[in-house]
């Protein structure tokens, strides 16, 4: 088992991050942080209706694997997607409108802020069921074994689905079968309101993928630049033909499960202590103090998300309604099939 | 309604031979095979030499390797969801869980998956799987035994297949390995050996969503599917010598549900009975019931009368405990309706 040192060390060539990387990285967090937090003031305040499950926490996590895949590569995602969505690419727009159920949204209104997806930049689908897309990203990988692309799929779930089955059963068949596949666990220390240790009999999640013959890592998700760097590692491997890499990125959880729950019931010093490394602030620090973007350059990027953002939000609440109709199509491609039964 | 398998292909059309619906079966999945380059199959000893459960795929994997032929761990969830995400990337992949009942391993993945993904993603995401799996086999007790068809009809999103002749179970399963959809194909273990026909050697397809009037009659309409449609059958030539003329609707499928040729059949008959092996309680009957009462209310000569298995998990012994509609129940209840 290999485990990441810190990412500021580590600069092979191939896992190198050119500036233009790093400044992808920043936006994607600001991005997705600010999106979040936009969602969920937006439920707070009974403006939208919709089962939101918050990303705070995972911006770095998300970015990195953002700047880590190919625009060829898949991806799948669970119920808490919107940090993975936006660094695959997926549009903003149809994502937000999505959340509000509306006609322009990525499913026309009928998935819903649980089933986000964009098969334009490869980000295939997004399951409600916890541990359902792991052997879903596993069919994928075997299309892209059977193609003899090399494109890499992976599957993004967090610590509480290390626990389920769906897990189990597509660790042991995407490694027998070597398939091009990166499981990335984002360990954000909690499974709902339960805590790690209160559900895990091993809370070394990653020693775990040894019992599968696959190779794995634990990385400090709070670092973003070591976590891109594993996952290219990881990638570049499933696409030369490797098989898969189990990936877990520790980080944690900055609010409650829900987009509108109480989460009095997490350590107030643990999250404290998560908080003082809050993504995107800290990676905007660390930017400034490297020289690598200085602060006109940092505040050109902060002001093109809240455009963007505030111009998503408005695209989404003046989307339309779904049409009544909208109902029976979509059950089966022939939709004769509904109006005969 | 048809009562004919049309052919496809140019070559071998009117070329048959003799096979068991386990044969025919096998020659569907071939014929898919060496047709399409995306269509694969995934499951529990598919490969040679198990060849499969019910041999249904014996010699696939020799002849078009185990990379497109894949013999599975025991992994039904495993199994559905690498389908469903090959699906996703273009495959036509057709999946074998090995006996119905093991259906709740997977079921997850067939209903909040393959059935739900078109729908969940406004028409982006299709899944075109094919679903095989067995039933009907009582010598193994409870756990491998049970008709759960219901399960799937009540799930909006997949169909449902069942045939009940070998020519039929060829064209079926063509027509669900390129539908589009998700499609559940159950076969029955007593008719994959017991039914044998002269078969079509090429490609043929049988559309989903269309009856099949086994035995046209004019007093009493048998509404029924898969195994069942063999003990009406046999029931009608009974009858038959006592004056009473059956008429045999086969379904065919489940979803689509041709309610149309059952309407047209009851309308005619203005008695019916839906008979199946799947508990009557809930089961397929009751909705096609409650259909032909709401819809043929003042044609009807007598109530719509449901006959299958009994509330209760499926017993063991094999010949004491026998609990599968029979023939003799059957025209019990044929004679009693034609009394009203």
């Amino acid at each position: 088992m290999v485990h990441a040192q810190s990412a500021l060390e580590a600069d092979a060539a191939e896992t190198a991050l050119s500036t233009a990387d790093l400044t992808q990285m920043y936006r994607t967090m600001r991005l997705i942080t600010s999106t979040g937090e936009h969602a969920v003031g937006e439920v707070k305040a009974g403006r939208l209706k919709s089962a939101f499950y918050p990303v705070r926490g995972l911006e770095g996590a998300c970015a990195a694997m953002g700047v880590a895949m190919l625009t060829e590569d898949q991806l799948v995602s669970n119920y808490r997607s919107l940090g993975d969505a936006l660094a695959k690419g997926a549009s903003l727009r149809s994502i937000v409108a999505e959340i509000y159920g509306r006609a322009d949204g990525t499913s026309k209104g009928k998935g819903g802020a649980m089933h986000i997806h964009d098969q334009s930049v490869g980000f295939v689908t997004s399951t409600g069921v916890v541990g359902s897309g792991i052997p879903i990203a596993a069919g994928l990988g075997l299309a892209a074994q059977l193609d003899g692309a090399a494109r890499a799929v992976v599957s993004v779930f967090g610590d509480g689905t290390t626990s389920i089955g769906a897990y189990h059963e597509s660790m042991n068949l995407a490694s027998l079968w070597n398939l091009p596949m990166v499981f990335v666990c984002q360990n954000n220390q909690w499974a709902e309101h339960t805590p790690i240790a209160e559900y895990a009999a091993s809370t070394d999640l990653a020693a775990r993928a040894e019992a599968y013959a696959m190779p794995s890592l634990a990385v400090d998700g709070f670092d973003p630049i070591a976590t891109a760097q594993q996952l290219r590692t990881a990638l570049g491997r499933a696409r030369n033909g490797g098989g898969p890499t189990f990936v877990e990125i520790k980080t944690y959880r900055l609010t409650g499960h829900s987009g509108s729950s109480d989460y009095s019931y997490m350590p107030t010093d643990e999250l404290a202590a998560a908080t003082e490394r809050d993504p995107a602030p800290t990676f905007r620090r660390w930017l400034l103090d490297e020289g690598v973007l200085d602060e006109q350059a940092l505040a050109e990027v902060d002001k093109e998300v809240i455009a963007e953002v505030e111009d998503a939000f408005a695209f989404a609440q003046d989307s339309p309604q779904p049409a009544a109709s909208e109902r029976y199509t979509d059950v089966f491609a022939d939709e004769k099939v509904v109006s005969a039964l | 309604m048809t009562t004919t398998a049309e052919s496809t292909t140019t070559t071998s059309q009117d070329e048959t031979t003799r096979m068991t619906m386990a044969v025919a079966m096998n020659s569907a999945l071939d014929l898919a095979l060496d047709g399409d380059e995306k269509v694969i199959l995934l499951g529990e000893d598919i490969a040679d030499p198990a060849g499969g459960v019910l041999k249904v795929t014996r010699g696939l994997s020799s002849k078009y390797g185990t990379g497109r032929v894949r013999a599975t761990p025991i992994s039904e969830t495993a199994i559905i969801g690498t389908a469903i995400g090959a699906a996703l990337a273009g495959y036509r992949p057709v999946a074998e869980i090995m006996f119905m009942d093991f259906m709740g391993v997977c079921l997850d993945q067939i209903t909040n998956h393959a059935a739900k993904l078109r729908y969940m993603s406004g028409g982006h995401s299709t899944i075109p799987i094919t679903i095989r799996t067995t039933v009907g086999e009582q010598r193994f007790g409870a756990q491998h035994s049970q008709s759960l068809e219901a399960w799937f009809m009540h799930t909006p999103g997949i169909k449902v297949v069942m045939p009940s002749t070998a020519i039929e179970a060829k064209g079926l399963l063509a027509s669900c390995v390129a539908d589009d959809d998700p499609c559940l194909f159950i076969e029955n273990v007593r008719l994959a050996f017991s039914q044998k026909q002269e078969v079509p050697v090429g490609d043929y397809r049988i559309p989903l969503g269309e009856a099949d009037v086994k035995r046209p009659g004019a007093d009493l309409s048998v509404i029924t599917y898969g195994p069942a449609v063999h003990t009406a059958l046999a029931t009608a030539e009974t009858l038959a010598d006592e004056g009473i003329d059956l008429e045999v609707v086969d379904l065919r499928t489940l979803i689509p549900l041709d309610m149309a040729s059952v309407m047209d059949s009851v309308a005619k008959t203005r008695k019916a009975i839906v008979l199946h092996d799947a508990t009557t309680f809930c089961g397929p009957g009751a909705e096609i019931a409650a259909r032909i009462t709401e819809e043929l209310f003042g044609k009807l000569d007598a109530p719509v009368k449901r006959l299958g298995a009994g509330y209760h998990p499926a017993p063991y012994a094999p010949s004491g405990l026998s609990y599968l509609p029979t023939s003799d129940e059957l025209a019990d209840t044929a004679r009693e309706l034609l009394g009203y």
